[in-house]
């Protein structure tokens, strides 16, 4: 009797710890599916027109979405404009003066509600603010929409990696007899800037891949966007347009898009994880 | 006098520390204005529906009478298969990733499964589209209704696209989230937790049923309402796979349609000041149920964490 049971419980625990395994088989064999077989359908597709060519009409094959990429760097360039700054200096406030009062509670807890909103709320808030006023879609609104979602990862990033800067260096320049303000703006953020900069360029990687706010603020653009009032094409929107027609030429080329934006996307997230790593080791 | 003042108090330092705290400060104001706008800007349908908008089903935009029943239920029931699929398979990666494999496979595999969140939703619609949803039509749905077939939930013809199709696309999305909190709470719990029960004899699953799991409760709970406030607000690869259509049907291989995905889907087709202000009080919906998850999870996560720092 004891023996059966001794022998169940060594059956179930082999049976549970490998099924453990198996989900994790599982789930990195998604990842590499979902790699693999954008690599192999984005490489067939892609030449040298997708990087240097308008989109042709419908109907007409070949062309490019080379007003899709300025389009996004814009946008995202944009974004960066609002999110950096007020994401730097709040994470400054919390991490130099907010540690532990209530305004510093207030902001980090409405900083996490920020991040939590879904992107697509985003975009109407965006269209609220900045379409319905001027009465058309444009790229400062979907910069506006984009540069919101920035904030609460580049102020919570930017505090923790100012917060790793040991309180010794503090004291050391405010015993040197500096002002506070000297003591944070030329030792602690530069002692933090790699950290910061890091932080800032994941917060990117993942607005770069945005669709959902910005199909009805940036909108689209089968031409060339001139300044920043006008609609604006971006490789988010253009996936998404192209992947819900029914033209073999439109799928083939948002397959050569996607490869595009999760090389970008992928690219600057390994990158960055890279960098913080060897710092947060070094 | 001069000799002694305190750092901190100087004109320089005060007008520092005012622009931080007021850059700073505009992140709460935001967040305000954007319910704010979110309501200024519902305010036609508020008056006109009053609550009757979140329990009716009609949603005719050209008879003007807006329901966003469906939109609620899909989003619902999309966001519940995701879970009933992530949860399991997202703890047991914890698991193997906490109790299993060495620090030096841990961590590589956990970067890796991050990855799978950074990639941009629209790739999933893409692979969502192309792949899963044929894989789904030739196979999947036959499979479930030649086997299930006599739950309601697995009749009805293959479409591919459809509610299954999109609990299925968020549950990988929902993934990620779920292994990667709940990995970090598993670590967190104390090896004098696992050392105790090892001591009288159970075997490893065992210690991890009995000593570790239900130490780490609060906090996989909170992992577990993250990774539903994300799948509640997805967008992008919902919209692309589960059909659109407003209807309320039993069968998860019917066409659905979730709060988000209509409003990505009709926010520009929007004729009327009515039409367009329904579909903004349907993001002030989606906004108010994922701030309270979001608010729920962190609750959650923060205990565990605060738990172990008194313990230890």
């Amino acid at each position: 009797m004891n023996s059966v049971l001794l022998a169940h419980r060594k059956l179930t625990n082999i049976v549970m710890l490998t099924l453990t395994g198996v989900c994790t088989a599982l789930v990195l064999g998604i990842l590499f599916f979902i790699l693999g077989y954008i690599t192999y359908n984005g490489f067939a597709a892609l030449d040298w027109d997708f990087f240097t060519k308008l989109p042709k009409p419908v109907g007409e094959t070949g062309g490019g979405m080379a007003n899709a990429i300025v389009g996004s760097a814009k946008l995202l360039l944009l974004a960066s404009l609002i999110g950096v700054p007020i994401g730097f200096l709040g994470g400054v406030y919390l991490s130099e003066y907010g540690r532990k009062n209530t305004a510093g509670f207030l902001i980090r807890y409405a900083a996490d509600i920020l991040n939590g909103i879904p992107s697509i709320v985003m975009g109407i808030f965006a269209y609220t603010i900045v379409v319905l006023p001027m009465g058309h879609f444009s790229t400062v609104a979907g910069g506006v929409a984009l540069g919101i979602m920035m904030i609460p990862i580049a102020v919570r990033s930017s505090e923790e990696f100012l917060k790793l800067v040991p309180a010794s260096i503090r004291e050391a320049g405010l015993a040197l007899g500096l002002a506070e303000w000297k003591v944070v703006s030329f030792i602690v953020v530069p002692t933090a800037f790699r950290g910061i900069v890091t932080g800032i360029m994941l917060d990117l990687a993942r607005v770069a891949g945005e669709t959902a706010p910005l199909m009805f603020t940036a909108f689209s653009n089968r031409f060339w966007s001139h300044g920043w009032l006008e609609p604006i094409a971006s490789l988010p929107v253009m996936i998404y347009t192209y992947a819900i027609t029914p033209y073999e030429d439109w799928h083939r080329q948002a397959w050569a898009a996607g490869l595009v934006l999760l090389m970008l996307v992928l690219g600057a997230n390994i990158l960055s994880r890279l960098i913080l790593h060897r710092q947060l080791k070094g | 006098m001069a000799m002694f003042r305190r750092p901190g108090v100087s004109p320089a330092d005060r007008l520092f520390r005012a622009t931080v705290l007021t850059v700073a400060l505009s992140v709460l104001a935001i967040t305000g204005i954007i319910a704010f706008e979110l309501l200024r800007n519902s305010r036609l349908p508020i008056q006109k529906f009053g609550w009757s908008f979140l329990w009716g089903t009609t949603w005719d935009p050209i008879k003007e009478q807006f329901g966003s029943l469906p939109f609620l239920y899909g989003t619902l029931v999309s966001s519940i298969i995701a879970l009933l699929i992530a949860v399991p398979v997202g703890l047991g990666v914890a698991i193997f990733l906490s109790e299993l494999a060495p620090r030096k496979v841990s961590d590589p595999i956990a970067f890796l499964v991050e990855l799978l969140a950074a990639i941009p939703s629209v790739i999933y619609g893409l692979v969502g589209i192309f792949v899963l949803v044929p894989w789904i039509r030739n196979s999947l749905e036959p499979a479930l209704s030649g086997t299930l077939g006599f739950l309601p939930l697995f009749r009805g013809a293959p479409y591919g696209v459809g509610m299954l199709t999109a609990g299925l696309v968020l549950a990988m999305m929902v993934v990620p989230f779920i292994v990667s909190v709940s990995r970090e709470i598993l670590m967190a719990v104390p090896l004098s937790q696992r050392e105790a029960i090892l001591s009288l004899g159970a075997t490893q699953w065992e210690m991890v049923r009995i000593a570790v799991l239900p130490y780490a409760r609060s906090g996989i709970m909170g992992s577990i309402f993250l990774a539903l406030a994300r799948a509640l607000g997805e967008t992008m690869a919902v919209t692309m796979v589960i059909g659109n259509r407003p209807e309320i049907k039993l069968s998860l291989f019917e066409p659905g349609y979730t709060m988000a995905a209509v409003i990505a889907n009709e926010f520009t087709e929007a004729t009327s000041d009515l039409y367009l202000q329904a579909l903004i009080e349907i993001g002030l919906v989606l906004f108010a149920v994922t701030i309270l998850v979001n608010a729920l999870a962190r609750l959650l996560i923060y205990e565990v964490f605060t738990k172990v720092e008194v313990r230890e």
